[in-house]
């Protein structure tokens, strides 16, 4: 009955290897891509068709144990719903990548770098499947380090460049803390649970401080990866520097495995304690509204982006903290709206983020500016890209009528849930997230109509657009079929819908069956029916506008209250659309205008920008950093000895030891 | 059966033809108190035919999302229009969980309107986009803090059995501050005054006409008829909370739920003669203030 778990061995083998062949062929040459392509593509078939006799199989959970070699005993893998969700947005979009590389990241335009990269976006994507397949904690931590390890060499795939050097340095950093909290979290595992086996329940009588103290580590470790707000710090930087398509790899994939450590962290405990929950959801709606703040206020296109990520993990952490509460005070309503919430934005999310990346890959592709403010109209000239990114952009903000909403719309509903109680409890302050959630609903559209209209829309600000076209149609087909896919979600969801309750079902067999249904806590099929009316809408206006084109409608420059000669230049900027928010959150991210000073006599020509730092990074740990370097740096005295004084340290010590073993 | 489908049909009319009535019925009042005969009550509808009947100027700078803006503004704002109960009628659509798709309509409206006016590449423009997408991240807290007020005191996930929970089990004090604060928000995404004036003549002080100046003809006309749509719909919402009396003779209900929109209306316009408009700056303190008389509206209740 393993069928399923041997064929997505392949499928992994073929992954991690679909850069090699490359290795050894041409630099100069398209073949090593096109292999590279084609075993990526070759192995996501293979790992669908797994999927699918694994889904065949009626989603038993099936698992193999394999003796290995070293100390620790075997090698254990597994496979259930949870994981399958998991693998899903993996095996899609790493073949998609692949696919939209071949226009984007030519081998032939960038002799220098393609192998190594595709080399390591193998690693990356076979490293991801094992985490998720791992049922060993020795396993998993490897098959963890091999993901992080082949993500620093994805970012700093252009590492000629200082500010790419930085991005990875700073992500090579946060990996290694987050690794560090995790071997701690499973040495700690193992000592509850009495084996590396995952993911065992912790049995009740042992220590509820190691269970929180487990979950502390897993939060840090896990939430670093997922970009939770404090713990975001490398994720900007690492999703603006790395080529595109490996921005929307890690931003609709790699993400997703922190969330997935976190999911299994809330299984492990028979009963989790409230505070788990509540910290979880507490973390998650800060960190959704204020990554979008500082989204909003950002200028390089892809760290908006970016934030939005953090914002989107934030709404999947407040479902899942839901779901967490929902197992503490019994409430399976609650599991059921926020896990299916959780896990099915985890799968919008992988829809509509790789195709804003790849679509700021078209722009970046076509105009080398990563300024908001340098570009504007190229929706005339890239009118593809523009429309595809609309659709993504629409998606994202969680707007009716495509699949965003869908996901959003069931957190929401357990969140109000949770306000219909008999008198006082905590849990009727938990609805309070809802009202949050609202708000990063209206700043997200304030950011992306500020991204989509600044870029697409308006005239031209520079010369940067003059030259810009739509790339080839290899590059678009992925993203074709990505805005396909998020239609498709929003207008059935009820197939996804029953995935989500088997998940549930497994994530707490003892409050959920397999034949319950979300259905009855949330309409998913008559929200679907309106969706498909509001698209059948939105498709009718298109069409009517593509009649109409050409009737008698004079078309004049913009009137703009009767100027006389407008020019290109006066028009509204990302920075000053953002302006009146970036005022109004001024105490959560300080954007300062960077002007030069003004002639004195005669103005000179000049020029205004805004520079967006990271609170938590720019204000915060680099300048911690740097105090705690100065400090430690009072204690280089004792360093260069001569061999004798190191032999007087290591007295003092033995000394201090046998003391301390005495009392 | 019968009853349901003639209630239905009425809600349906009555969206459709009554909207520009209340801003006629707003001008009227302001006029009346500003000493002056005002324009006709009929004149909105004079307007959007005018309009409607006209040839259309369009920027060539624009591309398709600016001529769409308007129809997908309003078949948000219609849709919107069919989730609310009129009186104490359900509403034509109600299933558990509309309440947000109502909030999120009126998101989908606005991510198109101010695309459409950074579409113009007009800073006018620009600048009143970037104002209503402000105002509305503090707008949509006072929202859902108003709802969650009433989620709690009906306990139900619907527009419908939400409004039309019984007035008895009400208490009090929470019901008028979510009702005060929504009124406020009624003022503010209305773009109506302290928020917004929307006669004013400094197109550097507007949000939502600014946002359409350069909009003529059919398309103007559409705009103007949507946000009129948009104020009779969350005024039917408000309404449910400010004046929960209901007859109980079908026809008579219909005919006070006009009647109330029409003084609902008044009431605007009072609130217009009475008050000067506020500085912009000054506006994010009033949304707050919406959002925490909702807010405390709420902690009334878990106390």
């Amino acid at each position: 009955m393993n069928t399923a778990l041997y064929i997505m061995m392949t499928a992994i083998l073929g992954m991690a290897l679909s850069g090699v062949p490359g290795l050894f062929l041409s630099r100069r040459g398209m073949a090593g891509q096109w292999m590279a392509m084609l075993l990526n593509v070759l192995a996501t078939l293979l790992g669908i068709g797994a999927l699918i006799v694994f889904a065949s199989g009626g989603y038993h959970n099936v698992s193999l144990a394999w003796r290995w070699a070293l100390p620790w005993g075997g090698v254990a893998w597994g496979l259930d719903v949870i994981t399958a969700l998991f693998l899903l947005p993996i095996l899609v979009i790493s073949a998609f990548g692949s696919i939209y590389a071949l226009g984007y990241w030519k081998q032939t335009q960038h002799p220098g770098n393609g192998r190594k990269l595709r080399f390591c976006w193998g690693l990356m994507n076979a490293g991801m499947m094992m985490v998720v397949l791992a049922r060993d904690g020795v396993l998993f931590l490897m098959a963890w380090e091999i993901m992080a390890l082949a993500a620093f060499f994805l970012i700093t795939t252009e590492d000629h460049d200082p500010c790419v050097r930085e991005a990875g340095w700073i992500y090579l950093i946060a990996a290694h803390i987050g690794m560090i909290a995790l071997v701690a979290m499973f040495v700690l595992l193992r000592w509850a649970t009495g084996s590396f086996d995952l993911w065992l329940t912790i049995p009740a009588p042992a220590v509820q401080g190691s269970a929180a103290a487990i979950f502390l580590l897993a939060l840090l470790g896990f939430g670093l990866k997922a970009g939770i707000m404090p713990l975001h710090v490398w994720l900007p930087g690492a999703h603006a520097n790395a080529p595109s398509h490996v921005s929307a790899l890690f931003s609709g994939v790699m993400l997703n495995i922190g969330i997935y450590g976190l999911v299994r962290i809330g299984e492990i405990i028979a009963v989790a304690p409230l505070w788990w929950g509540v910290t979880l959801l507490i973390l998650g709606a800060g960190s959704a509204v204020a990554a979008m703040v500082f989204a909003v206020c950002q200028n390089d296109y892809k760290r908006l982006l970016a934030y939005s990520s953090i914002e989107n993990m934030g709404i999947v952490t407040i479902g899942l903290g839901l779901a967490m509460i929902g197992r503490s005070i019994n409430r399976p309503d609650l599991i059921l709206l926020g896990l299916g919430g959780a896990l099915f934005h985890i799968l919008n999310h992988s829809l509509f983020k790789p195709l804003l990346f790849m679509g700021a890959g078209n722009i970046l592709h076509a105009t080398h500016s990563r300024n908001i403010d340098s570009l504007g109209g190229l929706a005339g000239k890239m009118p593809m890209t523009a429309g595809l990114f609309f659709i993504g952009a629409l998606a994202i903000c969680g707007l009716p009528g495509l699949n965003g909403f869908l996901s959003e719309w069931l957190i929401y509903l357990g969140l109000l849930r949770t306000a219909v109680v008999a008198h006082g409890g905590t849990s009727v302050w938990i609805s309070l997230a809802a009202p949050a959630l609202a708000v990063t609903g209206a700043l997200a559209v304030a950011g992306f109509v500020k991204l989509s209209g600044s870029v697409f829309l308006g005239n031209r600000r520079s010369a940067h657009a003059d030259h810009a076209h739509d790339p080839g149609a290899g590059s678009l087909m992925p993203m074709v079929i990505l805005a396909l896919g998020c239609v498709a979600m929003a207008l059935f969801p009820s197939g996804i819908a029953r995935l989500l309750v088997r998940a549930a079902h497994g994530w707490a067999p003892k409050m959920i069956n397999a034949g319950d249904s979300i259905g009855l806590l949330a309409p998913l099929h008559e929200m679907a029916l309106l969706n498909a009316v509001l698209l059948l809408t939105a498709v009718g206006i298109l069409v009517a506008f593509w009649i109409g084109r050409k009737s008698s409608t004079a078309a004049v420059p913009t009137w703009s209250c009767g100027y006389a000669r407008p020019a290109k230049r006066m028009q509204y900027t990302g920075a000053s659309f953002s302006r009146m928010l970036s005022q109004l959150f001024a105490w959560m991210i300080p954007v300062k205008p960077l002007a030069p000073p003004e002639g004195r006599y005669f103005p000179q020509p000049t020029e205004l920008t805004q520079d967006a730092p990271d609170t938590v990074l720019d204000r915060g740990l680099i300048p911690g950093f740097v105090w705690m370097q100065r400090v430690f740096m009072r204690l280089r005295p004792l360093q260069n000895k001569p061999v004798n004084v190191y032999l007087v340290y290591m007295l003092g010590i033995l000394l201090l030891l046998l003391l301390a073993l005495r009392f | 059966m019968l009853y349901h489908v003639i209630n239905t049909l009425i809600h349906i009319a009555l969206l459709l033809a009554m909207p520009p009535l209340l801003p006629g019925v707003i001008n009227k009042t302001k006029a009346f108190f500003a000493g002056r005969k005002g324009p006709p009550l009929l004149q909105p509808y004079f307007d959007i035919f005018k309009l409607l009947r006209k040839g259309m100027v369009i920027s060539s700078t624009t591309t398709w999302i600016f001529q769409s803006a308007p129809v997908v503004t309003l078949a948000a704002t219609l849709l919107a229009g069919l989730l609310v109960p009129f009186g104490p009628f359900a509403a034509p659509i109600h299933f558990t969980g509309d309440l947000i798709l109502f909030v999120y309509l009126f998101g989908l409206a606005r991510f198109f309107t101010t695309s459409a006016a950074l579409d113009t590449g007009s800073s006018f423009e620009g600048m009143g986009a970037a104002r209503e997408v402000t105002f509305a991240c503090l707008s949509e807290a006072a929202v859902l803090l108003g709802l969650l007020v009433l989620v709690r005191l009906s306990g139900s996930f619907s527009l419908t059995p939400m409004l039309l929970a019984p007035l008895m089990h009400r208490p009090e004090a929470p019901v008028l501050l979510a009702a005060a604060g929504l009124f406020i928000v009624l003022l503010a995404e209305n773009s109506r005054i302290p928020v917004d004036d929307p006669n004013t003549h400094l197109e550097l002080t507007m949000i939502h006409e600014v946002m359409v100046l350069d909009n003529s003809g059919p398309l103007l006309g559409l705009i103007h008829y949507g946000a009129a749509m948009k104020l009779f719909v969350l005024s039917a919402l408000v309404l449910h909370l400010l004046a929960p009396f209901h007859i109980g003779v079908p026809a008579a209900d219909w005919v006070l739920f006009i009647a109330e929109m029409i003084a609902m209306a008044g009431i605007i316009g009072m609130v217009e003669s009475f008050m000067a408009r506020l500085q912009l700056r000054h506006v994010p303190t009033l949304l707050a203030a919406a959002s925490l008389l909702c807010g405390f509206g709420f902690v009334l209740m878990v106390r």
